[in-house]
């Protein structure tokens, strides 16, 4: 176990953290917000510059070779200002998804446009009925002639508008739950047959459900064999989501720190009584606890064990998703009224936090898998 | 940055393990398995075959008798250690005076006392705290005057830990009265438990045990040789003492080995008919303490191998947040053990059960369960209590 960054991994981290600091402050990012896709597509063309939309891909891809850890260190950097372009969704969901089940050709013609910033993807996987069961799918698929033809819906699709193409999830064969016969597509937005209706969800990015009726798929991976992707798409968002958090842990209390020292009562700091104190102390062991447990679901995404790799990530996920709760509502109180409301940034750190607590499940799903694993 | 154990890393642990299994006496594996803590005899057994093996020093250098190891190669024997489960390295010989004399003490007192504390030659203990410096260390008034080439030490310590085994007491004491900072005139002995004017008077705690004294020093004549570091320099060696005592103390094997054992005691204890491990909301409980031991597992190498790279020194903050974490887990888990264990918790095992044929393994490890549940709720006391932790992390890490 090593856990200081290389030298190119701390350069990484400083050309993120140096442009963000000058494009990413709050009242900058509330002019991304005002832009009809709800961020800012000059930030895209300057991640895309910087490198960071290739960033996990090979170099014959058009990418830089990077992995979980680099991806670790970006989602950090993006979750300490609430980044709002469509990383996650398109580098992180859509190039995993691309590089775990694309042929050669797909690969070759997909990742380097995600690279060189000209194609957004969104993950269309969960439905109305699933809540956070991966196998409950029931949109399907049917041959016809040389493709595929795809029919039902996808909900909270995030970034499903703005996204070029869409990664589908939809029945082959089998029944709703079965592990078998789910199978992967790629699914162009402007294809006939495809109908998507955006709205504003609470961390402020947008979402989208999506409608697939005899819609013009092509097919990403094996077919039957999608829950394996689905698993390391979902993976990767988990260990990725998870950095996030602990960026967006970082930022919350240094806030509150700072406040704590300039909001006065009684005559003093309100950072003066002991009663703060050991709530800022609890916030900043819930944060190192989470940071922790955040590099466990990095290191977690390469781990060829399949059976402890899902045990870690069950682990990382409620580890992280208790530690950004505690943290987002202390944050709040700690900061009184202003906390609550829309103009102070807390609220908005407060909102995303919740918001990937559930993605993908929330602790109380994962705390289950885990009970369930006792023997 | 590789956040895997390496191949090395993992064949390492796989040695420890296989070389406490072969090596650990039988009848104190079966004592420690059902709960029971060791006894001053078991500990100094194992101590002296691990000082045979050349694991003792733990985190000592080669030169002075210590296994040379990494500090993610520490905690590995450590976790292994509580887990498998063997009496622990003595914290007092091992973690606190051996490297404090390594880092403070002159070349005569290593050589006099570091063998020996490695072996367990000597017991060694702490003497802190007073009746009125607790939390407030700092306060102590526990006197030491300077008569030629002694010190003469007069006052009384207070919760001090196997003192009535002990051959040796590091004290800290008062040299100067005067001082501008309270801080500033204390200075830190090495007291010869056997030296004439010393009385150990037992506390008891609220586990029935006795592992607690008072300790009181009348006109206790120590040479000045015997003390380490410079007079008045002694709450240097303090804090450096304290601190590597933070990193040791989260103690997450034992927390894992609770675990383990009320799982398995779940298997044999029903609830409404079925067994207890078919619960759900024990199963949920087990789960939310596997979350919390993990985060506190990777937690602990961040902290030790930070610690290691900085080469020692100053302990990092962060140790407090071993200590409140490990602590609270210890609490939780030895909680969790009691609570399987049902009524068979309130019995106390003692001459009368343990000569009666009927009482099984299940009362027995009930009744040790609830010794361990008891005395641990020491442990978010001793060490600095966990509010005075928070307090080190305000000031050290947010500089409030």
């Amino acid at each position: 176990m090593d856990f200081d960054p290389s030298d190119d991994q701390r350069l990484l981290v400083e050309s993120v953290t140096r442009l963000l600091g000058d494009t990413y402050g709050f009242a900058q990012r509330k002019t991304y917000l005002a832009r009809p896709e709800g961020f800012s597509t000059d930030m895209w063309s300057k991640f895309a510059e910087l490198g960071l939309l290739g960033l996990p891909f090979a170099e014959e891809h058009g990418g830089f070779g990077g992995g979980a850890q680099e991806i670790m260190l970006v989602m950090q950097a993006f979750g300490r200002v609430l980044v709002l372009e469509p990383f996650l969704s398109t580098v992180v969901l859509g190039g995993t998804a691309i590089q775990a089940a694309g042929s050669n050709e797909q690969k070759m013609v997909l990742l380097p446009a995600i690279a060189d910033g000209s194609l957004k993807l969104a993950f269309a996987h969960g439905e109305r009925q699933a809540r956070y069961d991966l196998t409950d799918v029931v949109t399907t698929a049917k041959r016809n002639g040389g493709g595929w033809i795809l029919d039902g819906s996808k909900t909270v699709v995030s970034h499903g508008e703005a996204a070029d193409k869409l990664i589908v999830s939809a029945r082959t064969s089998g029944e709703r739950y079965d592990e078998d016969g789910i199978t992967l597509f790629l699914v162009d937005t402007a294809a006939s047959g495809v109908a998507r209706r955006g709205y504003a969800t609470r961390d402020e990015t947008r979402a989208a459900d999506v409608s697939l009726s005899n819609a013009h798929g092509e097919v990403l991976g094996e077919a039957g064999g999608g829950l394996a992707i689905i698993e390391k798409i979902v993976e990767a968002g988990i260990a990725a989501t998870a950095a996030e958090t602990v960026g967006a842990m970082e930022a919350m209390n240094e806030m509150t720190l700072e406040y704590s020292k300039t909001r006065v009562q009684f005559g003093q700091p309100i950072g003066s009584y002991q009663v703060v104190q050991h709530r800022l102390a609890d916030m900043f062991m819930a944060q190192e606890q989470g940071r922790s447990m955040a590099m466990l679901a990095t290191m977690s995404v390469d781990n060829d064990d399949p059976v402890e790799r899902r045990h870690d990530f069950a682990l990382a996920k409620v580890g992280v998703g208790q530690a950004g709760r505690y943290v987002s509502q202390s944050a709040v109180q700690m900061h009184g009224g202003i906390g609550m409301t829309e103009e102070y940034a807390v609220g908005h750190y407060f909102r995303r936090c919740m918001v990937i607590e559930r993605l993908w499940g929330d602790p109380a799903y994962y705390l289950q898998r885990l009970a369930n694993e006792i023997a | 940055m590789d956040l895997r154990f390496t191949p090395e890393e993992i064949a390492f642990r796989q040695e420890v393990r296989a070389f406490i299994r072969e090596n650990l006496p039988a009848d104190i594996y079966a004592k420690m398995k059902l709960g029971h803590g060791p006894s001053k005899e078991d500990t100094v057994r194992w101590q002296r075959i691990l000082n045979a093996k050349g694991w003792a020093g733990l985190s000592w250098p080669k030169e002075w008798g210590g296994p040379g190891w990494t500090a993610i190669q520490k905690m590995i024997f450590l976790e292994e250690n509580q887990m498998a489960p063997a009496p622990e390295l003595s914290s007092f010989n091992i973690t606190m005076i051996g490297p404090v004399l390594l880092q403070f003490g002159t070349e005569e007192q290593k050589k006099r006392f570091l063998p020996r504390a490695a072996n367990l030659d000597d017991w060694w203990c702490q003497g802190f705290s007073e009746p009125g410096a607790g939390s407030d260390l700092a306060s102590l008034k526990t006197a030491a005057k300077l008569d030629g080439d002694h010190y003469v030490v007069n006052g009384q310590k207070i919760w001090t830990s196997t003192a009535h085994h002990a051959d040796w007491c590091f004290v800290l004491v008062r040299t100067n009265p005067n001082a501008r900072k309270r801080q500033e005139g204390i200075s830190f002995l090495l007291v010869d438990m056997k030296t004439p004017g010393i009385t150990v008077r037992p506390i008891i705690s609220i586990d029935g045990s006795h592992h607690l004294n008072e300790v009181f020093f009348d006109d206790v004549r120590v040479p000045v040789s015997m003390r380490v570091y410079e007079e008045n320099k002694g709450w240097d060696v303090a804090k450096f003492l304290l601190g590597n005592e933070r990193t040791g103390i989260a103690r997450l094997g034992k927390s894992r080995e609770r675990v383990n054992a009320a799982v398995d005691l779940a298997h044999k204890v029903n609830m409404n008919g079925q067994p207890l491990i078919t619960d759900p909301s024990f199963r949920q409980r087990v789960a939310q303490l596997q979350v919390d031991m993990k985060s506190l597992e990777i937690t602990q190498y961040r902290v030790v191998s930070a610690y290691d790279k900085a080469g020692g020194g100053r302990p990092d903050p962060l140790s407090s947040v071993l200590k409140v974490k490990g602590t609270e887990l210890l609490q939780a888990t030895t909680e969790l053990a009691v609570d399987v264990a049902g009524p068979m918790a309130t019995p106390i095992w003692a001459a009368e059960l343990a000569a009666m044929n009927e009482p099984d393994e299940l009362m027995e490890a009930g009744s040790a369960s609830t010794g361990s549940y008891l005395f641990l709720r020491a442990a978010s006391i001793y060490g600095g209590t966990n509010e005075i932790q928070k307090n080190i992390l305000t000031k050290a890490v947010l500089g409030l």
